[in-house]
């Protein structure tokens, strides 16, 4: 097994809003305990609103209000060290970014500045993490890297609105890995994108990876893409990890009711029969349901469920599930 | 052979540029096909395609630059307004179900237009009535719907409301213009199925535009791939997805991702130039990205040619 590079400890990160005077709570985060290792790919996936993104801002240390980090740890376990991220100053943190951790956010539109060419965009990125680098250099470093990443030198003199959609992913995607981060985190890569297009950024993707051997943790909601790239996959729910295993186990042997339910949805070719989407609507992160807070939804639902959230039972060394239905006996 | 729409030669061409370098785009060109009663009619492609384009020319939202659009043979029946008569039977769902709704507007309004608009019900008893019975067909009740603001609901829901916001009029084709892209994955599947039971249940006829071809797959009964403005490939479901003949198609279909893991991309593939040099590209728009492509199809714009039912748009396939 390869060594961990990034682990988090009970995460607990909400969003405090002050609406009128009287506190909401939306627990988008909620107690999440996961190991992410070296050189592999770990995909997190789940319906809209589960918090996905929020782990994500978690991860890379870019909690803002009125986003809180109300408990738990993250830990970067990288040279030779495990950092504490939450005990890191502005400036360390700053440093570790783009070395050590690097973020794609969602929308590749606005990551993009507007009205500078991709290439200043470029010098930009190198010269606060680089020091002594001539406009030359730089623009010398980003020509290279775009090159050996297989796309067209020629971008680098545009502007962002001249790319399309694909093209612009692809540059953030080149821009995050430029200074060989040891973790790349990708937030919705392949969203709002042409399906050939589509397989042309987890071309990259896996390009990327493959030529740095890092790891590259990618939040998608499509359990296709997942699929096709992912080493493990951790399913969320209403905040909380559901269930995580290596992408083989997830697709041929789903144990929670939530993860069968958004596998045996999925469309297939050459197979016709009725599928059946999860029934109900997701809750509300403000107002969870108490206990298990799938089972409002669940069509297994025992009286436990209603009371207790279950913990986490390790069936294999990589496949792990919280459900009641899947008990230690 | 019994139509409910047909679509003959349809042609939109859209102008770009300023009056001195004035560029040409043809979104539409030359598209015909047709949909039958109760039958779910695939309008499949990548953004950018001209796929909504068509779908706004039979709505009346766009007016084309040639062709023609033929809804039950053409009769006006005995309505005056032909515009009436049309929205009757033809009624549309769009793609973002928080777009539709003012979000300041009660849902129950929209309703209550619909049926003042077309005279529906005589007096509210009757309206509300009617509007609980298509609310049921989708799977709601009117309880859990009535006075509420579009922010109440979820995504699902909402777009759930517009289809029995349509199904008002007892329409014959439902125009449904990407109605799942914006919806949660989980609850996909739930809208689709819905399209599945109105066909079934009560004969509606469903024009679905999307480029989503799993779910293209799994509901409808015919499909027509889009290209830049054409239509490469038009059959029954089974054919076109299973055994698809136009490079394009194959491409699509390969590059569609599996939800399982022993069914990777293997090969590589290049992505398109700009889409406004392959709309401007004589010949066959697909011949840049084609690894078939001869000196004929960079310069020859290839004829439709049917294989049994399935049509292709393909110079290497006549051989």
């Amino acid at each position: 097994m390869n060594e961990t590079v990034l682990r988090t400890e009970g995460l607990k990160a909400f969003y405090v809003l002050d609406v009128f005077g009287t506190q909401k709570v939306v627990k988008a985060v909620n107690e999440v305990n996961i190991e992410i290792r070296e050189n592999e790919v770990y995909g997190i996936a789940g319906e809209s609103g589960c918090g996905k993104t929020t782990l994500l801002k978690a991860l890379v240390a870019a909690i803002e209000p009125p986003l809180r980090l109300i408990g738990g740890k993250v830990y970067y376990c990288g040279y030779g060290k495990e950092i504490d991220v939450s005990s890191l100053s502005a400036e360390e943190k700053r440093r570790l970014r783009w070395e050590y951790i690097s973020y794609v956010p969602q929308g590749s539109m606005s990551v993009l500045n507007p009205v500078m060419k991709v290439k200043e965009t470029y010098r930009d990125f190198i010269e606060s993490h680089v020091s002594g680098k001539t406009r030359e250099e730089a623009y010398e470093i980003a020509g290279r890297q775009i090159v050996e990443l297989g796309l067209p030198r020629k971008i680098l003199d545009t502007y962002p609105h001249q790319l399309s959609g694909g093209m612009r992913q692809r540059v953030t995607i080149a821009l995050a890995a430029l200074l060989r981060p040891r973790i790349i985190v990708c937030d919705e890569p392949t969203t709002a994108l042409d399906v050939v297009v589509q397989r042309g950024v987890v071309q990259m993707l896996r390009d990327v990876q493959k030529y740095l051997e890092n790891t590259i943790v990618l939040v998608t909601h499509d359990m296709g893409v997942q699929a096709n790239i992912a080493d493990r996959v951790g399913i969320m729910y209403a905040g909380k990890m559901v269930e995580e295993a290596t992408t083989e186990r997830i697709f041929g042997r789903p144990l929670h009711p939530y993860t069968q339910y958004l596998i045996n949805s999925l469309p297939r070719f050459g197979d016709k029969t009725t599928r059946e989407s999860v029934p109900g609507s997701p809750p509300s992160l403000i107002d969870l349901p108490s206990g298990c807070p799938f089972h409002p939804r669940c069509p297994y639902v025992l009286d436990i469920c209603t009371k207790q959230m279950p913990g986490f039972v390790r069936l294999e060394p990589n496949h792990r599930v919280a459900c009641w239905l899947v008990g230690e006996g | 052979m019994e139509t409910l729409l047909q679509v003959n030669h349809l042609t939109k061409v859209f102008s770009l540029g300023s009056i001195f370098s004035r560029v040409r785009i043809r979104a539409v060109d030359n598209v015909s096909f047709y949909v039958k009663p109760a039958e779910i009619f695939a309008l499949a492609g990548e953004s950018g395609c001209g796929k909504t384009t068509t779908a706004r020319m039979i709505l009346g939202f766009e007016e084309p630059t040639s062709g023609a659009i033929v809804h039950r043979g053409g009769q006006g029946g005995e309505s005056e307004n032909k515009k009436v008569w049309f929205t009757e039977g033809v009624q549309a769902i769009f793609q973002d179900p928080f777009g539709t709704f003012n979000p300041l507007r009660i849902v129950d309004r929209y309703f209550f237009e619909t049926i003042g608009n077309f005279g529906l019900a005589a007096n509210g008893k009757e309206a509300v009535k009617l509007i609980e019975e298509k609310l049921n067909a989708v799977g709601l009740s009117y309880d859990e719907f009535s006075g509420k603001y579009p922010s109440e609901f979820s995504g699902g829901q909402l777009q759930r409301i517009s289809i029995a916001r349509a199904l008002l009029t007892d329409p014959t084709l439902l125009i449904a213009d990407e109605p799942v892209s914006m919806v949660d994955a989980s609850l996909r599947m739930s809208i689709v199925n819905l399209f599945k039971k109105l066909k079934e249940e009560s004969g509606l006829s469903v024009l679905y535009i999307t480029h989503d071809l799993a779910t293209a797959y799994y509901v409808s009964d015919r499909i027509a791939i889009m290209f830049r403005g054409n239509i490469v490939e038009m059959g029954p479901v089974e054919r076109v997805l299973m055994d698809p003949q136009h490079p394009y198609t194959r491409l699509l279909r390969e590059s569609i991702p599996e939800a399982d893991p022993k069914k990777r991309w293997g090969s590589r593939i290049t992505l398109s130039d700009t889409e406004h040099e392959e709309y401007l590209r004589a010949g066959c728009k697909f011949a840049g990205r084609c690894s078939d492509a001869t000196e004929m199809c960079k310069t020859e714009s290839p004829q439709d040619v049917y294989f049994d039912d399935v049509l292709v748009k393909c110079h290497q396939c006549h051989l």
